[in-house]
């Protein structure tokens, strides 16, 4: 047996063990409401430091004076913010021996998603044995990036471990003062990632490729922290193609990423969360601040994100050009079917000299939805040459959807260099019977045209996600027309 | 192969065909002319399964079945192809992605293992040389910005990928050049057999100069007017449509 192998099986030992004890700390979840002795009480059972609680605290006093926002196109029941549980330990999933005892539905997608064996037994808490791939791999990898001074591991263990890192950058991006649903964030957040990338480090691996089983236990108010330092780049991938099921209707995440300069992060996004069944009932409401700073001379932060889960999704990956030179980028595909609602887009924010931004957004709308394209592009007076290209297309499917562009400028240097196009269009019948008549189904023929609008988004993304992704929405797709 | 039996047919209440009766045998060519309004292309789409038109009477059968009832998708498997008069714009999908989807539901369909991206990409190499075509354009979005003569060709050479059975050109000839037209043809003359048919559907006489038919059939208002050999098309030619117009008139009187 080779020292890896024997590492790995132990690790699992461990891993088994630590399961275990989360179980039994079940019965700390704080009582439901939302005061500063809650939240004193979630920051004590996290062992923060004394710096964490101070700036909790200053969120929430914030946060009772704000009011919740109404300007986004969307409409849901009001949320009773004293009715939720701020902390729980993440749940046990009962344990399964096969995956026979899987609900078969769950199953099926899972294979249309080409989700491996042991995958899908990780996803649905069947018990896997000692030769699980990704355990070791992932052990691999964790050596393998430390040998290098990447940091990456929870929020929690960030604070304790790296307290400086996290106090430095930590609401640098996105201030506890910023919005309502990420104020309230900063003051209940439970977990999430933290990556710091050093000086000249190129990350040799898509960060998350072995993470995205852990990303479907991700909690309710979640925290991401992306470092890189001068001259570095990483790929970080968040969520997970696979449906994810979660009790809790209210997410609302705070992602900050920092890219000093010359300097590169690429963040792509999947998310597939429960949207509510055919009716429109249940679903989540995902209320996410995405921002990222380019501080550093010749800094890029490209946002490449497939929203087609989620009941309703608000959130706009934006970013600050600081940096001379700096590069924004945001693709984006948004799906919504049946009675789901979409308000997303960027802010591209043009401080520094000779920056530019690049906005390929990709709506597509079916059953009784709505898709709103909101962004902003804002060029100060002193970003001189800064140039913007936006590309907002709508897809339409059926005559029951809605599609909506708002798109914002605001120019003060007349050196800039803006363009703009819009589409909209539907699929054909004519496409249809085209495709039809060569011998492909409906609803395959949806799909590859549907895919084809989408295109330039996939290009962005990893080869293994794009194609997980081109499935994904095919099975997004399905039932949507006929 | 192909039995249709006093077939009517039409949209949103409008009858466009009145009666049709044909009979196509494998190994034959056959070519359905006539005047504009006519009924020559609604009696394609309704072959391919067009579910705007609908059938009032009559029936179609295909090797034996009733194919009235089959979704157009399954007539394609069952080896049926049309190649439109107008080949719509698909953005975003490549002619390989299409071509590769496709002939693997085809195969799918009756069994067979599907082609991997080598085992295609062969095939389509060797037959992308029937209609002249070159290869950047297996990449291009599906018909794109193609003009009038490459989409003409695109859909020969999707037929020439597919092998089916029984083709319907729906007006292949309309807007394309000498040369256009003589690849188009060359192309469908290579794909002649002796267990397969062609229906060239068609307003001039200029097509079937280069792809020969076994019988030719005069379409008018609906309905099947004359039948005969190739000889038929050139009568057809020199003396117009009107002639056929002319006649029918003269029939009715006599009734």
């Amino acid at each position: 047996m080779s020292s890896t192998e024997v590492k790995t099986i132990e690790e699992l030992a461990n891993k088994e063990y630590k399961y275990g004890f989360v179980t039994d700390l079940e019965a700390d979840s704080l009582p439901i409401g939302l005061n500063e002795n809650i939240i004193s009480q979630l920051s004590a059972l996290k062992n923060e430091p004394e710096f964490m609680l101070l700036w909790r605290l200053k969120a929430y006093r914030h946060w009772l004076t704000m009011k919740e926002p109404t300007w986004p196109n969307i409409k849901y029941p009001p949320i009773d913010y004293q009715a939720i549980s701020y902390y729980s330990a993440p749940k046990k999933k009962p344990k399964l021996n096969s995956l026979d005892e899987v609900d078969p539905e769950l199953l099926k997608t899972y294979e249309k998603l080409g989700i491996s064996l042991t995958e899908q037994k990780m996803l649905t808490g069947v018990a896997v044995d000692a030769v699980f791939d990704s355990v070791s791999v992932a052990t691999t990898f964790k050596d393998k990036l430390g040998e290098l001074g990447i940091i990456f591991c929870s929020f929690s263990e960030a604070v304790k471990e790296h307290p400086e890192l996290v106090k430095k950058y930590l609401g640098s991006v996105v201030p506890y003062t910023d919005n309502f649903f990420a104020t309230l964030n900063s003051a209940v957040f439970s977990d999430g990632s933290f990556v710091y990338i050093p000086r000249g480090v190129r990350c040799p691996m898509e960060l998350s490729t072995y993470f995205r089983i852990n990303a479907a236990n991700t909690g309710q108010f979640e925290r991401t922290l992306i470092v890189a330092d001068e001259g570095s780049y990483v790929s970080y991938l968040e969520g997970c193609t696979a449906p994810v099921r979660d009790e809790n209707q209210l997410h609302a995440a705070v992602v900050e990423l920092i890219a000093l300069d010359n300097a590169q992060i690429k963040y792509s996004t999947v998310q597939n969360w429960y949207p509510g069944d055919k009716d429109g009932k249940g679903g989540i409401y995902n209320f996410v601040t995405k921002r990222g700073a380019c501080r550093g001379v010749n800094s890029k932060i490209s946002w490449t994100q497939v929203e087609t889960g989620s009941a309703i999704t608000w959130k706009y990956p934006s970013c600050i050009l600081q940096g001379d030179n700096s590069v924004g980028e945001f693709y984006s595909v948004a799906l919504t079917n049946n009675h789901q609602q979409a308000d997303t887009g960027t802010k591209m924010i043009h401080l520094g000299k000779n920056t530019r931004s690049t906005i390929i957004s990709k709506g597509i709308s079916a059953g009784q939805s709505q898709n709103s394209y909101r962004g902003l592009v804002k060029i100060v007076k002193k970003a001189e040459n800064a140039r913007n290209f936006s590309q907002c297309d709508s897809l339409l499917l059926g005559d029951k959807c809605g599609a909506h562009t708002f798109p914002y400028l605001e120019i003060n240097n007349s050196s800039a260099q803006m363009e703009h196009e819009a589409t909209t269009s539907k699929i054909g019948e004519d496409q249809i019977f085209y495709l039809n008549q060569r011998g492909i189904s409906t609803e395959e023929a949806i799909g590859l045209i549907v895919n084809g609008y989408c295109k330039e988004v996939f290009a962005e993304l990893p080869m293994e996600f794009a194609v997980e992704a081109q499935k994904l929405l095919s099975i997004s797709l399905e039932g949507s027309v006929g | 192969m192909l039995e249709i039996k006093n077939l009517h047919a039409g949209i949103e209440g409008n009858e466009i065909l009145k009666g049709i009766n044909l009979k196509v045998n494998a190994g034959e060519v056959h070519a359905i002319m006539g005047p504009n309004g006519s009924g020559k292309s609604t009696l394609a789409q309704v072959l391919a399964g067009r579910e705007e038109f609908v059938v009032t009477k009559g029936e179609i059968k295909y090797n034996g079945k009733n194919i009235l009832n089959m979704a157009p998708e399954d007539r394609a498997r069952e080896g049926m192809f049309l190649a439109f008069q107008y080949p719509v714009e698909i953005p975003g999908v490549s002619n390989t992605n299409l071509l590769k989807t496709a002939l693997n539901e085809i195969r799918k369909y009756h069994g067979e293992e599907e082609l991997d991206t080598i085992e295609f990409l062969a095939l389509v190499k060797e037959k992308m040389k029937l209609v002249e075509l070159d290869q950047k354009f297996l990449s291009r979005s599906v018909n794109e910005g193609f003009s009038g003569g490459e989409k003409k060709r695109n859909e020969i050479f999707q037929m020439a990928v597919l092998q089916p059975k029984l083709a319907i050109l729906d007006e292949t000839d309309s807007g394309l050049d000498i040369d256009a037209l003589k690849i188009v043809a060359n192309g469908v003359n290579k794909l002649r057999s002796k267990d397969k048919a062609i229906i060239v559907v068609t307003h001039y006489q200029r097509l079937l100069n280069y792809i020969i038919p076994d019988f030719v059939h005069v379409l008018y208002n609906g309905k099947i007017v004359k039948s005969g050999g190739k000889e038929l098309a050139f009568e057809l030619e020199e003396k117009g449509y009107d002639w056929v117009k002319n006649e029918k008139i003269e029939e009715m009187v006599n009734l």
